[in-house]
């Protein structure tokens, strides 16, 4: 089989990748655009709202590829026996959000949950709205649309009603799935208006009111569990290895070992004496970089997975390993380093920090190292495709649905409309899944095949290919004045690009990497610089949760460990003099301030916020307790996804070197929230992957190739290695601070405050990551 | 040919002996509810129960399996009752679900051997089932929850 390596389809898939995941403004004035013209006025686009009647506050929402659609007739169906179905156009991954959103519209609408369905919907962003599960941004940017969507719904059906009994709508009311007149006491249930109320018009957003909060029965309440719950204990819940199409077939790929390297040569027959192989063929890559394209490699069709596996393990491949061939992590760790002992490209310059470094009392120095981190959701990759002519069907567990549909039209040359992506759970994700090579090669296969294919990732070629999370080096100087206050500080960060797997040879970061925990570091010092010096890539770097934050948290947060120590001071109360006075950062010397997205206006860098999320963590955590003989307490904030995070880890580490968690505290300040239930849960998690990254989470490379392949030499955490306590506070928020990220920010803070704690416990400071054997003795 | 129990309904296979159980239930059978998540007895994902203790039907082959009787996560309960999954359901346990029949199945062999464990052999006993979202404190806490009555 071959791909046609056509340069336009190349090209615009790079722009895509850009315009979806990069700030690109003219994209969704054009994509809202179209989107009125084909709606034919149903259909209203956030962005254009009238600010001043309901939008207290405005996100970046409008900015993403297809914007943000407002249409009841799109998202809510009512029938005749009152069952309301509510459509959630995001994916689920484990955050809670094909919940959280239908939630909010059945708050808004006056539906009573147990007689709501959530029906996934497809790939489409035209329809929809953007569909980019990713950035923790569904309820950031969807708390405001859904609800508009829900109050619209209730209108129509107070509309319905109070035509029906020929009296004023200002007299009915939408109760708890029924319209009722209290003068009259008559009433409707939901389903008896169902039809009526269809034929009402949309009324116009700036004529429907919202609930107040005070009368919410769902929001903030954190009562109503996800909506998947039963059928996940029962084994029922839908996966995207869990579809079965008739006549399917089973397909795994043997695929380069060294990223941008090709077949050479291959002998299928050994593969083919296996029983219940089929078929063996080869899938062509495109050329290094190569966005979310297929890496290319042989494929190994058979009657089932087993079979296919046994073929491929059997299958003879010589390989061309191409550019990457001499990719060292060992060798690569020293150019980082030798790069972060040099100047680099100034990305925030504020007053004089390489004089003031000079000139200061004492300088502090802390040189951090991060590895490659691998996603590993338990699901690895996984897609089916039936591909009939010019139309193909997709199920699989994404988070792009609408760019995959964009991706798969142009890699199959067809029209977007002619392809259907059907959402399927999604067995974790963490940003792998936003990239849909897996899914492509199911399209050619399928293609190729003429029937519906399932190509399965095994466990090892998930580790072994992955768009990883970058490698870096952080290094930070830090200059004190003689008493002990700081004034100096340099950071340089260097690290691959994601901009790298999708234009050869970038190698700086991009505006929206700085942004996280580079030039957005709020300490209040006189003299700042930050710096970027230049990093080549050598494989594929992707984002993984939290991002550039991961790195940048624990190399700045690590440093208010070294300070405190340095200067005699309590971590916490060092790290609220570095924070300084409560403010909002101006930032004039950076250029292209990355704040994920948003309008600064709502979500400005606010160190008063930053503050109180350490004070109420501190007060939470009880922090400064007294701990036992050997154990130690470590804290660490930051701000990420707009929300502002901190927490507290209490640690031993015992003379053999073993560590126990013993207690994790995190608040979050994440503004006004939907389902504090799965805030909590999501915060749980962060810390147990925190903590996963932290003992262990590297992926190497020594020839070009990934050294680890499955969950015995890449290892995560497991229940027996979790902290004996995990709490969660949540910072109260009134109705009007706008909602911020809750999926990733839970991450960066934990690492740093696990170092600072091994520090407290043992006078070990660990500089670099995975802790592996280090705290032996 | 291979004959085997599974969820009380006799089966028979004829092809490949060393095809392992996993893929028989997911992609012969149909019975997708076990997970695939490393192939090597490495997550749990794949955990059913053979002749009721717990087995990662990844690396059990079919003649492993031959005149025994597999229970999935799907035959576990009639109505999907069992006191593990009640508990899992009232603990909230699941963020995206994928490990969690393996989970629900390893906690459930463990209380078919001991039916009072203690918080460390809940941990000990659940160790080889990997949770990546991270819902450990939750699943140690449903295992208790469900060994003192839902």
């Amino acid at each position: 089989m071959s791909i046609i390596e056509n340069p336009d389809v190349v090209n615009s898939a790079s722009r895509r990748g850009f315009e979806r995941h990069l700030k690109v403004e003219n994209v969704s004035r054009r994509a809202i655009l179209q989107t009125l013209g084909l709606a034919g006025g149903f259909v209203l686009a956030a962005p254009l709202l009238s600010r001043p009647a309901f939008a207290a506050y405005e996100t970046g929402a409008g900015k993403m590829p297809h914007g943000t659609v407002v249409d009841p007739k799109v998202f809510v169906s009512i029938a005749p026996d009152g069952i309301v179905s509510i459509l959630a156009h995001r994916s689920e991954m484990g955050t809670g959000v094909r919940t959280s959103l239908p939630l909010i519209v059945a708050e808004e609408m006056e539906a009573d949950w147990s007689k709501v369905r959530v029906v996934q919907a497809p790939g489409d962003e035209v329809k929809f709205g953007n569909q980019d599960t990713d950035g923790s941004r569904s309820t950031r940017h969807y708390l405001l649309p859904m609800r508009q969507i829900g109050a619209m719904a209730r209108s129509m059906l107070e509309a319905a009603a109070a035509k029906r009994w020929s009296v004023p709508a200002s007299e009915v009311k939408a109760v708890n799935h029924e319209v009722v007149h209290s003068a009259s006491g008559k009433r409707l249930g939901f389903g008896d208006l169902a039809a009526d109320a269809a034929s009402q018009p949309v009324p116009a957003v700036d004529t429907i009111k919202l609930k107040s909060p005070k009368d919410f029965r769902y929001l903030g309440k954190g009562q109503v569990s996800i909506v998947d719950l039963r059928d996940i204990t029962v084994g029922k819940a839908r996966y995207g290895a869990d579809v079965r199409l008739p006549g399917m077939k089973y397909a795994v790929i043997a695929r380069p070992p060294v990223t941008g390297g090709k077949v050479k040569s291959f002998d299928p027959a050994e593969a083919l004496k296996v029983s219940g192989v089929e078929k063996v063929l080869e899938v062509k890559g495109w050329p290094w970089p190569s966005k979310f394209q297929p890496l290319g490699g042989v494929a190994v069709i058979a009657r089932n997975t087993g079979a296919a596996i046994k073929g491929r393990d059997a299958l003879k491949v010589e390989w061309d390993d191409g550019p990457n061939a001499a990719y060292d992590s060992v060798a690569y760790r020293a150019e980082l380093e030798a790069a972060a002992r040099q100047p680099g490209l100034v990305v925030r310059q504020e007053g004089d920090a390489d004089g003031a470094l000079k000139s200061a009392d004492k300088v502090i120095t802390g040189e951090y190292y991060l590895p490659h981190f691998a996603h590993a959701s338990m699901e690895p990759p996984v897609a089916i495709a039936d591909v009939k002519g010019d139309k193909a069907e997709i199920w699989a567990p994404v988070q792009s649905p609408g760019g995959t549909r964009e991706d798969v039209a142009k890699t199959l040359q067809i029209p977007p409309e002619n392809v259907t992506v059907n959402v399927t759970l999604l067995g974790g994700g963490f940003g792998r899944k936003s990239k849909c090579d897996f899914v492509l090669e199911a399209a050619l296969l399928s293609k190729e095949l003429g029937a519906p294919v399932k190509v399965q990732w095994t466990r090892d070629d998930d580790i072994q290919h992955d768009f990883l999370h970058t490698v870096s080096v952080e290094r930070i100087e830090a200059g004190l004045d003689k008493s002990g206050k700081v004034v100096a500080w340099r950071h340089r960060s260097v690290a691959p690009t994601i901009l790298s797997t999708f234009a050869a040879g970038a190698d700086h970061a991009a505006p929206f990497e700085l942004g996280m925990g580079l030039v957005d570091m709020p300490f209040e010092i006189a003299n700042i610089q930050c710096e970027n010096p230049a990093a080549k890539a050598m494989t594929r770097i992707g984002w993984f949760r939290s991002v550039s934050n991961i790195p940048r948290a624990f190399a700045v947060q690590s440093m208010v460990g070294e300070i405190a120590h340095a200067t005699g001071r309590d971590q916490k109360d060092m790290l609220l003099e570095l924070i300084g006075s409560p403010r909002v950062l101006k930032l004039a010397s950076v250029k292209d301030l990355w704040n994920y997205g948003e309008p600064y206006e709502s979500y400005p860098i606010d160190t008063g916020r930053l503050r109180r999320v350490v004070e109420f963590v501190a007060e939470k955590g009880n922090w400064g307790r007294s701990v036992p003989k050997g154990h130690g307490l470590g804290i660490a904030a930051h701000r990420s996804f707009v929300s502002y995070i901190a927490t507290i880890v209490e640690v031993s580490v015992d003379d053999k070197g073993k560590l126990t968690v013993h207690q994790v505290d995190s608040a979050i300040d994440c503004g006004v929230f939907v389902n504090p239930e799965r805030i909590a849960s999501q915060l749980e998690g962060a810390a147990i992957m925190g903590l996963s990254l932290a003992k262990y989470g590297e992926i190497s490379f020594k020839n070009g190739r990934v050294q680890q392949r499955n969950f015995d030499d890449h290892q995560v955490v497991r229940i027996d290695e979790a902290p004996l306590i995990t709490n969660v506070h949540i910072v109260p928020a009134d109705a009007e601070t706008p909602p911020s990220g809750v999926g990733e920010p839970g991450v960066p803070p934990f690492a740093p405050a696990l170092a600072n704690a091994i520090f407290a416990a043992t006078g070990k400071r660990l500089r670099a990551l995975p802790i592996g054997n280090q705290l032996a003795t | 040919m291979i004959k085997v129990k599974i969820n009380g309904q006799e089966q028979s296979w004829d092809g490949d002996p060393s095809l392992p159980l996993l893929w028989y239930l997911r992609d012969e059978l149909g019975l997708t509810g076990s997970k695939y998540g490393c192939g090597q007895a490495l997550c749990g994902a794949c955990t059913v129960m053979v002749d009721k203790e717990a087995a990662r039907s990844c690396i059990t082959s079919l003649s492993d399996v031959a005149g025994r009787e597999v229970t999935t996560i799907e035959g576990l309960h009639p109505t999907g009752d069992h006191p593990v999954q009640k508990a899992w359901r009232q603990v909230n346990v699941p963020q995206c679900g994928f490990c969690q029949a393996g989970q629900i199945m390893q906690a459930a062999a463990l209380l078919n051997q001991n039916p009072k464990p203690s918080h460390d052999q809940i941990r000990d006993a659940m160790s080889g089932n990997i949770c990546r979202c991270g819902c450990y404190q939750r699943i140690e806490n449903a295992v208790h929850l469900a060994s003192t009555g839902v």
